[in-house]
């Protein structure tokens, strides 16, 4: 119990040091690396810990970066209020197609949640004239003050996405510790047996799609506001294939698993980039290798191989 | 009130870890010798939809500069570009501009196309301070989207492009004007510039006709063309622009009305592929003329020499590996741009660059020469956009013959930025 | 344009989309139906596909129909041997576990999409057609003459676009005739059915499934061959047919043939006639949500029976 604690809280101290020390460029990066972390993060408590895999995630990162951007754009809102609507946004849609998709189960609820991301996207597009389609917009520096802090500066950036992260990565370690959080692990083990034991299946499965959704916007809303821009691309496949591929690089089902695996797929792609234009020819090799010798993911194998306490 | 960053913690903490392994890769760099070569941070798009366009501002890009190096460099320093693949996407690019700013210690940054990338990585550039030079004909940075850290200096916006084309389009081709272009932003520009342009002109647009994006067949489209259209207008970019002209083709047959399309339908296409016969006698915008014309200038003899394109616009080691011709001259002009700019305000290192702009803004009249083959240029200081000569022309015996020359005069419309009042 | 030739031509144009939808997911289906795994790799199958035709029909002269046929032929070939080799070397290792095989494949996408852009480039490129006439279509209008043939404007196909959708039912029934009354066929069927009882009875299951694998490529091949001459060979053109063939594949019930073909038909020709009615982009969001709602509410698929 207490070097769970230990280990989480340390990796949350040691972030916080690396503000200090680290270099323009890398100080920078982290700042990024632990907002998508964030999203990598409520991928996991629906594909790690409940079992259920859903493609179509961007959605819900891009509900909260446009709930975001639109509020202020359009609205006139200020940070605070415009980062709560488009925690908001998450939350309606991550309901309503929760409610929807949930109905079906497999590689059918993957290919449901593909597709209502692909409508998204297509109906951010689809509303050009407030959204500026795939050009997106940026949102000010001016628009960017979040209680008198300068989010534009690079130090402030960093101390928000870093608190942003911390809030993040301990609420879900408390979740998977909470009995609440147990009963979706025992969902994804064995769906008949929770049912058996009296426990609300459907009602749970639909609460753990809602948060995973409300964190993902979360991240969205940050990012947006962090860096300053939206942009129908993050709706894309593509940002629906990401937190996959993160939380299985970190380990599904760990709660340091998503970060892990953000930052070291960031780096991949940032140092391979300066090899060859194929940066993705990597990703990919990686991805096959990881499922052939270690499945379990980065922090997996850690806790395969010896820390078995790991959450 | 805004409270400022916490450097001074930050550089206390440094000084109390005392070891200089432990210090940031940019203090090390601080102290840069005068000699050291001037670093231009080149945002390319070497993968993506923008492939095509960014092989091509790639090889100008080199040409440019190494005429500029052959020539003694800028304030007798070396150029060194510094080349990251931006992916053709808008978080890559905000990332490159990062690594430019903080890793490779560029003095600029310089290159994009893609809109969604130029306004992706904008606001990046803004909070770091990085002058940021972009070659994306998209009116984002003249609308004042942008920041004071980012110009055009080296392309015309869309909305200048195509508000100069209406009169042609309405005095000699027809009154009745139909539109296909890409419903996303870029396509947008077009759409909103076009339609009152051509209305001011006594014309009517009387269908617009937006392709959604990733769209791979466009036939089932085409019958939404009304009957009484006289001019149908076409723009559209990514790789399957050629299915998109060749299907047009198919549907018309011998029926169809005239036909006026920005080249972008055909950027990186060769015009003699099978299957575009059809456009003959049809009509395109062109940002420089693809196909050498009579009475080509020398400096625009000399820009195909360096670059290796030869009279067709195809490059002269693989006649089927057609340029961008159209757009690409900006990366050209652009560098050279850079360079005056970085020489009339006596740049020297980073400290320097809000004097950098100040010089390109105080930059007006760019006349036509080796550093401009486009033709003769008109900048603005306040909207930090350029305006220029547009070409229009027809394809005559497969080869695009310029048939108009428009003055710079019939580009420009009133300011709507003004962004020398921003502080940098 | 009046309804009627609208309408016909829309429905022309979705014919062309159905044929070469049903190739794709049908080699989806197959492997899904015999192997039980989702190949998230196979629209880059496809990709391959046609730029393999390109880089054939560019290096056999003469006549552009010389080009085409050996396309035809090696193309599928070639990309079903790479894709039986990845089986081999990945799938079998990670004994088709349906989640580590959807990494596995997306891994696979990336290596093959990233491989073409490092030898292939960036370029969109065309194949020619080998014929390629253009087919004014009639219509019928009332004069005062009575009921008059004529040809309405832009109204017209291509006698390419007929060929293609020729082919592909012709390589359907070879493919039904193969799974239904050959020997392999009924290996496959009966490695599908219960694949532990066809160990047990001596069926080469490894064996089997590398050859549905390669097969499955060889269907998005040979379909990408055919759309090249109308499309262009590009790096990432696969992203497109694999959406749709999944969409197709679920509408059609998982790993049934004849359902998988139906609802090819039925998303091709949505796609065409709903772009008739609504602008562009709305007609793709709506398309996109009816496809996402029939799977909720009837998720065995329009034509499928209740799975388990």
């Amino acid at each position: 119990m207490s070097r769970v604690l230990a280990l989480h809280l340390g990796l949350v101290a040691l972030l916080l040091a690396m503000h200090f020390v680290l270099p323009a460029y890398h100080h920078g990066n982290l700042a990024r690396v632990m907002v998508l972390a964030c999203y990598a993060i409520g991928f996991n408590i629906l594909f790690g810990y409940t079992g259920l895999l859903s493609l179509g995630h961007a959605l819900f990162f891009a509900a909260g970066m446009y709930g975001m951007g639109l509020a202020i754009t359009q609205l006139g809102a200020a940070p605070a209020p415009a980062l709560l609507a488009g925690l908001i946004a998450g939350l309606v849609v991550a309901g309503i197609t929760g409610a929807l998709a949930l109905r079906t189960v497999g590689v059918a609820f993957m290919i449901v949640t593909l597709m209502f991301a692909q409508a998204g996207y297509l109906t951010i597009l689809y509303f050009g004239d407030i959204t500026h389609g795939d050009e997106g917009f940026v949102i000010q520096p001016a628009q960017r003050v979040l209680w008198g802090l300068d989010l534009s500066d690079p130090s402030w950036r960093y101390l928000a996405a870093w608190a942003l992260f911390s809030a993040c990565l301990i609420a879900s370690l408390a979740l998977v510790r909470h009995p609440f959080g147990r009963t979706l692990t025992a969902i994804r083990e064995n769906e008949e047996r929770a049912r058996l034991l009296g426990y609300d299946v459907a009602l749970r499965k639909w609460v753990a799609v809602v948060i995973s959704g409300g964190i993902s916007a979360l991240s969205g809303a940050a990012y947006g506001l962090l860096f300053g821009y939206a942009g129908a691309s993050f709706a894309s496949v593509q940002y629906s294939i990401f937190p996959l591929l993160w939380v299985l690089l970190g380990g599904a089902g760990t709660v340091l698993g998503p970060f892990i695996g953000t930052l070291f797929m960031f780096y991949l792609i940032d140092l391979t980039s300066g090899i060859t234009t194929a940066y993705m020819l990597l990703a990919g090799v990686v991805l096959v290798l990881l499922t052939l010798f270690a499945p379990q993911g980065l922090v997996g194998e850690v806790r395969r191989r010896g820390w078995g306490w790991l959450p | 009130m805004t409270l400022k960053p916490t450097d001074l913690t930050r550089r206390g903490a440094l000084k109390g870890l005392g070891a200089a392994a432990t210090l940031p890769l940019w203090t090390r760099y601080a102290g840069a010798q005068s000699a050291e070569p001037i670093k231009i941070g080149f945002q390319v798009h070497r993968t993506g939809i923008g492939a095509a366009y960014g092989r091509w501002y790639d090889r100008t890009t080199q040409a440019a500069v190494a005429m500029i190096n052959e020539a003694g460099g800028i304030n007798g320093r070396p150029v060194e570009i510094i080349a990251e693949d931006d992916g053709t996407d808008a978080k890559r690019g905000a990332e490159v501009i990062e690594k430019f700013a903080t890793q490779h210690n560029c003095d600029i940054a310089y290159g994009t196309l893609f809109s969604h990338v130029v306004i992706g990585s904008a606001p990046r550039a803004g909070e770091l301070k990085l002058p940021y030079f972009v070659v994306s004909e998209g009116h984002h940075v003249a609308s004042g989207m942008l920041n004071r850290y980012t110009l055009q200096p080296g392309i015309t916006d869309v909305k200048s492009q195509v508000q100069a084309m209406a009169p042609f389009i309405t005095d000699q081709l027809g009154k009745k004007v139909t539109m296909i272009f890409p419903d996303y932003g870029f396509g947008y520009d077009h759409r909103d510039n076009l339609v009152p342009a051509i209305e001011a002109n006594g014309g009517e647009v009387i269908e617009l006709i937006a392709i959604p994006p990733t769209e791979t067949s466009f036939t089932k489209y085409f019958p939404k063309i009304p009957r009484e259209t006289e001019v149908l207008y076409h723009v559209m970019v990514g790789p399957a622009v050629l299915t998109f002209v060749k299907e047009l083709g198919e549907f018309f047959g011998p029926q169809a009305p005239e036909i006026f399309g920005f080249i972008d339908s055909l950027e990186a296409v060769n015009i003699g592929s099978p299957g575009l016969e059809f456009l003959e006698g049809t009509y395109f915008w062109e940002g420089m003329c693809r196909h050498a014309q009579p009475d080509q200038s020398e400096f625009e003899t000399l820009y195909r020499e360096k670059v290796g394109v030869d009279d067709r616009g195809a490059s002269l080691a693989d006649p089927k590996d057609v340029s961008t011709y159209a757009h690409m001259f900006g990366c050209w002009e652009t560098l050279n741009v850079i360079k005056a700019g970085m020489e009339a305000s006596g740049y020297s290192g980073p400290s320097d660059r809000a004097a950098l702009i100040e010089a390109v803004e105080a930059m007006t009249d760019m006349p036509e020469g080796v550093e401009h083959p486009q033709g003769p240029k008109l900048f603005n200081g306040k909207t930090h956009q350029v305006f220029g000569q547009q070409y229009i022309s027809q394809v005559q015996d497969g080869v695009l013959t310029r048939v108009h020359t428009t003055s710079i005069e019939d580009g420009m419309y009133p300011d709507e930025v003004d962004y020398t009042t921003q502080s940098f | 344009m009046e309804l009627g030739p609208y309408l016909v031509l829309a429905t022309l144009e979705g014919a062309v989309m159905a044929a070469v939808l049903a190739l794709t997911a049908c080699g989806l289906s197959l492997v899904f139906g015999v192997m039980r795994v989702v190949n998230v790799a196979h629209g880059e199958f496809f990709m391959l596909g046609a730029v393999f035709a390109w880089w054939i029909a560019s290096h056999i002269g003469g006549a552009p129909a010389w080009g085409f046929v050996a396309a035809l032929i090696l193309a599928p070939l070639i990309v079903g041997a790479i894709a039986a080799a990845a089986d081999m070397t990945v799938l079998r290792r990670i004994d088709y576990d349906p989640e580590r095989t959807i990494v596995a494949t997306i891994g696979l996408l990336y290596i093959l999409q990233q491989a073409t852009l490092m030898t292939y480039g960036p370029d969109a490129r065309p194949v020619e057609a080998p014929f390629n006439t253009r087919i004014a279509i009639p219509w019928v209008e009332w004069t005062e003459a009575g009921w008059a043939l004529y040809w309405p404007w832009g109204v017209a196909t291509t006698s390419y676009k007929m060929f293609v959708i020729a082919a592909a039912v012709a390589v359907l029934a070879g493919l039904w005739g193969l799974m239904t009354r050959t020997r392999i066929g009924l290996l496959m069927r009966a490695t599908q059915l219960d694949r532990d009882m066809a160990l047990a009875f001596g069926i080469p299951v490894e064996r089997v499934y590398a050859l549905v694998f390669g097969l499955g490529a060889g269907l998005a091949a040979l379909a990408a061959v055919l759309i090249v001459p109308i499309q262009q060979a590009h790096y990432l053109m696969g992203h497109d047919p694999l959406l749709l063939s999944f969409i197709v594949v679920i509408i059609g019930g998982l790993g049934s043939l004849p359902g998988t073909i139906l609802a090819a038909i039925l998303i091709g020709l949505t796609d065409s006639l709903v772009s008739v009615f609504f602008s562009p982009t709305l007609a793709k969001i709506l398309a996109t949500l009816l496809v996402a709602l029939v799977l909720v509410f009837r998720p065995q698929g329009l034509f499928g029976s209740r799975a388990s």
